[in-house]
């Protein structure tokens, strides 16, 4: 049974992979139970900034008791998070989430796609994935800035997409599925809402299952606050209105289930 | 030998640490990380005689020390709340409190007649969200509306009612009095100061609902004032809440003349706080030799 906990743990070490993006590996035994998909809240050190940053967990090394994150700094928390050192401590809550369906993946041919600083879960969910008939990982980023594109290389061929066209097809993650004539049965996907959209269509057109990562403003991370909240197409089980929650419920859903 | 308990309109309570409501769900969540039986009451989410759907997203936006949130008292109803929720809470030995909202007069009534046979030890009446139109706002605000609809209440409830109190009003005093003149049970305070946080990146408010509920311990000196100001105007007993971080925190508002004390936006920060502030206020009550703690309710005056 997966228990959450927070904890005082220490940063392993930490290194800037892109402009603006960071590596983290996380001391923490929370690793342990880390599934693709779920995420930690981190806690700023800096008390005027309360609440957690929800970052999704990228790779474990469960080995070691060693959790992985990237991410771009976007505010004064992740700026802060970015200047830790190894050894510093960094609050953090887990594992949270519901995580992405593995089960869905088996027999199938499989599309795990990732628009920008949605590409870390995928990392963690090629490692994972076993039994799928082929694994197409097709990522988006702004520029020539690859970051974590070798690592996925080693699960699975990577297509490329980026906005400037410095390499692979120029555009986004669905532009590649044209331009390469990709196809599957089923996907998974995290990345920014219009890209999730556009995913949650073509899966519809395409009659195939979609798998998508949701993010929102949090403030709790385990349920109790209601503030991330996604409309869904039936009542719920737990709100008993057409809202689900991201942090506790999602933040994967089927794409046909959600609102979006 | 520590004495922690606290009595509120012939309710004991094994310490006054309470979680404010809409922070902890039923507690369900939060069990996880605190042991309920250690608190004095679980103050449960906001139940409406319906469901409700709450407001759009983004929800919840973080400001300096502080947050504010415009949830919109999305809540299951009170069917519901009564077949899952009240047994959930049966399982500990802990005083549970339900905040009861509604749009009208007629709402309140319903949930507190559903509630009447229920195991429930007090009702905290939510007259005070700014989050939501005709969401109790408008009684909170004016003292011959609270007056009114305390009564209303007052008479159909079979528990002891407390009338949470917006802290956005010009003289809480005349509020708290309304409330008892009303014949409330108690008062609870405060609910959110109404706030707004523009994102000037995007130009357009940071939250769907454009204002919102500042919370944390950025509005706690503004609690403790009004609760000492409600306290020197009221006989009934107050349960204190505003940014409450630690034991501290707790004990200033006793000084300040809580009975009870609430946790609220800080089980967000740190879900382990309720349970740290129960331990820190018998750290404090050995350090200062104190035998009961309900003897320094209001001594600061």
């Amino acid at each position: 049974m997966e228990q959450k906990w927070k904890e005082a743990a220490r940063v392993y070490r930490q290194q800037q992979i892109a402009p603006g993006i960071y590596d983290m590996w996380i001391s923490t035994k929370l690793a342990r139970q880390a599934k693709p998909g779920q995420f930690i809240s981190v806690y700023t050190q800096d008390r005027s900034a309360l609440l957690p940053r929800p970052i999704s967990i990228c790779d474990t090394d469960t080995a070691n008791d060693r959790l992985r994150i990237v991410y771009r700094v976007a505010g004064k928390g992740t700026a802060e998070f970015s200047g830790y050192k190894t050894g510093h401590r960094v609050d953090i809550l887990g594992t949270l989430g519901n995580g992405f369906p593995l089960a869905a993946a088996e027999g199938k041919r499989v599309f795990l796609m990732g628009g920008g600083i949605g590409i870390p879960p995928m990392l963690l969910l090629a490692s994972k994935i076993r039994n799928a008939a082929s694994v197409d990982v097709i990522v988006g980023y702004r520029d020539k800035e690859l970051f974590l594109a070798e690592d996925l290389a080693k699960y699975a061929p990577v297509h490329v997409a980026t906005e400037d066209g410095s390499v692979g097809t120029k555009g986004n993650v669905m532009d590649v599925i044209e331009a390469e004539g990709l196809t599957a049965d089923v996907i998974f996907a995290c990345g920014p809402m219009p890209m999730l959209r556009a995913i949650k269509q073509f899966a519809a057109r395409s009659g195939i299952e979609a798998y998508i990562s949701l993010e929102e403003r949090m403030a709790c991370g385990v349920g109790a606050c209601l503030g991330c909240v996604v409309r869904t197409r039936e009542v719920d089980h737990h709100s008993h209105v057409n809202n689900a929650r991201i942090c506790t419920d999602g933040p994967v859903y089927r794409a046909a289930d959600v609102e979006i | 030998m520590l004495n922690t308990k606290i009595t509120i309109a012939g309710v004991s309570f094994k310490n006054p640490v309470m979680t404010a409501s809409g922070t902890f769900g039923s507690g369900m969540e939060y069990a996880e990380f605190v042991d309920l039986n250690s608190l004095g009451a679980v103050v449960t989410k906001g139940v409406a005689n319906v469901p409700w759907e709450g407001n759009p997203t983004p929800r919840v936006q973080e400001t300096y020390g502080g947050m504010l949130n415009a949830i919109g008292l999305q809540n299951p109803g009170i069917d519901v709340f009564i077949e899952r929720d009240i047994p959930f809470l049966r399982q500990y030995d802990t005083r549970i409190i339900v905040n009861v909202c509604g749009r009208s007069a007629s709402d309140y009534v319903e949930v507190v007649e559903k509630l009447a046979d229920q195991p429930v030890d007090m009702l905290e009446i939510n007259v005070s969200c700014p989050n939501v139109k005709h969401g109790g706002i408008a009684f909170g605000q004016d003292p011959k509306c609270l007056f009114d609809i305390t009564r209303e209440i007052k008479a159909k409830a079979r528990q002891p009612i407390i009338m949470k109190l917006s802290p956005n009003v010009t003289d809480i005093t005349e509020m708290a009095k309304a409330a008892e003149a009303a014949g409330s049970d108690a008062i609870s305070l405060i609910n959110t100061i109404t706030g707004m946080k523009i994102d000037v990146h995007k130009r357009t408010f940071a939250l769907a609902n454009k204002t919102g509920g500042l919370s944390g311990p950025a509005i706690k000196p503004v609690a403790v004032r009004m609760v000492y100001q409600a306290a020197n105007a009221v006989k009934i007993p107050i349960i204190g809440m505003g940014g409450i971080a630690n034991a501290e925190d707790a004990i200033e508002f006793m000084l300040a003349g809580a009975t009870g004390v609430a946790v609220g936006a800080m089980n967000f920060v740190n879900p382990y706080t309720t349970a740290e502030i129960v331990k820190g206020i018998e750290e404090y009550m050995r350090q200062y030799a104190i035998g009961n703690l309900s003897d320094l309710i209001g001594t600061v005056v």
